[in-house]
């Protein structure tokens, strides 16, 4: 599915699949989507409940963020999908095959080339610029959730700002571990006001996210919630003064491409030897593509 | 353990409280016609038998239950009266958890059974921004040698705690943010009586230390001698006889009081 030329790869455009709406979505389903996260982008972070549709993927796969992608992608769009940062896994394939046919849109697997990201896991290595959407699959919305499981509750601790209980969550991590132990799904504040779950990326991304020129926008099909970060919103990933947020590197270097500060994953070998791989399928790329010219590894 | 002179204003007034619960088809009142004051640094005592109201008056003047008419007013820290049914929540949650106290009788229900003792204690102090962790935990040491607690178990989760133990833990959860009134529901039910006895002390030690204002609702005259200055008889929902604790023990004038006096088994 890697695209080797520099222009999006036209895949079944003539072809968009017969007695389907455009993006499989009826356009009335899409309204109710849009109005939602309109209110979500008026109130960064703040969690807007929609009524989320059943869609031909089970919970858990990318439900919430497909009906997302499917409100706001029109015919100009060009979409990436990734899981885990790879371009080739299942539930990526899978979701890029779907648009592709229910709307007949250009997809890619090129960060840069695309205008709408569907993202599990990941946020890709390339820097994102005005004017692309990064829509995320969120499988819990709430991130009060594990410290307070009644949503009635949580409702009003996020309406009168009492986060006492997030900061819990962290003391007990540094209590039990000595040091915040959340490596992914780290909880941020958004605009200095709501405290969201920024979906189980890791604590390694949560930075890019601060003041991201792209719009961010969330949903959750099973918990039928979608919330929204808008381009250049500060986001804060939650402390304590004298236990800061650090991002933590694996302190490898990618055995494919030589990089050394992208998110690597460990991959187990036959002869029992593990190997390290940027997760960032498009990043790997472009650094295998310009390293020979620089003849260093990165 | 009178209140000092230039204490005169009441901290807490409860004006003709009425509460009805909404399911109740007979049309009984659970509390009727509650009128009250509290001090500045005096231990008020609800006694009563089971059903006579005391939990839903306490849930009433905590602003947890609203009443059907009447009123709760409470004068804040920096003296301005509010109306605790009135206020708006974000206001009521805020005074929750920095001028008041809620010992609820099952110190699960008070506690966050899923975190350690140190992080039950810190709550309210990272509620109100508190972010520096070694703080925290020296504050939540403390508090737990303040109500007898090994402060080496600060990891520990409050399940591997004994019931008095936990009663202490909520107990130094609800005054780690120094406030000015601490409403007690049952806090020594349950106990047993040697236990009891140890509670009832550190209450009255940290109530005189701190100069706390306390309603503590209880069926046992024996908490309401030890602890309070005045006492609070309730029957069917209605207050049936108010005054000094030990003039209302020594000399009930009401004849459920009298009854409930002359019940007590003394071994």
């Amino acid at each position: 599915m890697r695209t080797s030329t520099a222009t999006p790869e036209r895949s079944g455009s003539d072809a968009q699949a017969e007695g389907y709406n455009y993006a499989y979505l009826d356009e009335r389903t899409k309204r109710m989507l849009r109005r939602a996260l309109l209110k979500a982008v008026a109130i960064p972070g703040h969690q807007v409940p929609f009524g989320s549709r059943e869609m031909p993927l089970a919970y858990g796969w990318g439900t919430g963020g497909i009906q997302v992608t499917a409100a706001v992608i029109g015919r100009g769009d060009v979409l990436k999908v990734i899981d885990q940062g790879s371009d080739d896994t299942t539930n990526a394939v899978n979701i890029r095959e779907f648009f592709a046919r229910t709307t007949g849109i250009a997809t890619t697997t090129r960060t840069t080339e695309a205008t709408v990201i569907q993202t599990r896991h990941r946020i890709p290595e390339t820097p994102l610029r005005e004017g692309q959407i990064m829509v995320y699959q969120v499988p819990q919305p709430e991130p009060l959730y594990k410290l307070e499981p009644r949503r009635a509750e949580t409702l009003g601790l996020h309406a009168v700002e009492e986060y006492g209980l997030m900061n819990v969550k962290l003391y007990e991590d540094i209590a039990q571990w000595g040091h915040v132990e959340t490596t992914s799904d780290y909880p941020v504040r958004v605009n200095g006001r709501y405290i969201a779950s920024p979906s189980p990326i890791p604590a390694f991304d949560n930075p890019k996210m601060n003041l991201m020129p792209a719009l961010q926008l969330f949903g959750a099909g099973r918990e039928k919630r979608l919330y929204a970060i808008p381009p250049y919103t500060p986001v804060q990933s939650l402390d304590f003064e004298d236990h800061p947020f650090t991002v933590k590197t694996q302190g490898e270097a990618c055995a494919l491409c030589g990089c050394t500060t992208s998110f690597l994953d460990e991959i187990a070998t036959e002869d029992g030897a593990t190997l390290w791989t940027c997760s960032d399928t498009d990043w790997c790329e472009q650094q295998q593509a310009i390293r020979p010219t620089e003849g260093e590894p990165r | 353990m009178k209140p000092a002179a230039g204490e005169r204003t009441p901290l807490l007034q409860a004006d003709a409280l009425c509460v009805r619960f909404p399911g109740d088809a007979s049309g009984r009142e659970a509390l009727s016609q509650a009128t009250l004051e509290l001090h500045p640094g005096e231990v008020l005592a609800v006694v009563g038998e089971s059903g006579s109201g005391k939990t839903t008056l306490l849930n009433c003047l905590a602003g947890r239950l609203a009443p059907r008419s009447g009123s709760v007013r409470y004068r804040c820290a920096d003296g301005e009266w509010v109306d605790v049914h009135a206020m708006p929540e974000r206001q009521r949650r805020l005074l929750a958890r920095t001028e008041w106290g809620f010992v609820e009788q099952q110190a699960a229900a008070g506690l966050r059974m899923g975190v350690s003792a140190g992080a039950n204690i810190g709550e309210r102090l990272m509620g109100l921004g508190d972010r520096h962790y070694a703080k925290l935990r020296e504050t939540a040491q403390t508090w737990m040698s303040l109500v007898e607690l090994d402060a080496a178990r600060i990891d520990e989760s409050p399940r591997r705690f004994s019931g008095g133990m936990r009663q202490r833990l909520q107990i130094a959860r609800n005054l780690v943010t120094r406030p000015r009134l601490v409403l007690m529901d049952e806090p020594t039910t349950g106990l047993d009586v040697s236990v009891q006895a140890r509670l009832l002390d550190l209450i009255r030690l940290l109530v005189a230390r701190m100069h706390l204002s306390a309603v503590v609702v209880t069926h046992d005259l024996g908490v309401a001698r030890l602890l309070a200055h005045r006492t609070l008889v309730m029957r069917e929902g209605r207050i049936v006889e108010h005054g000094l604790t030990d003039r209302v023990l020594d000399d009930p004038q009401h004849p459920y009081t009298q009854l409930l006096v002359s019940s007590v088994v003394t071994p």
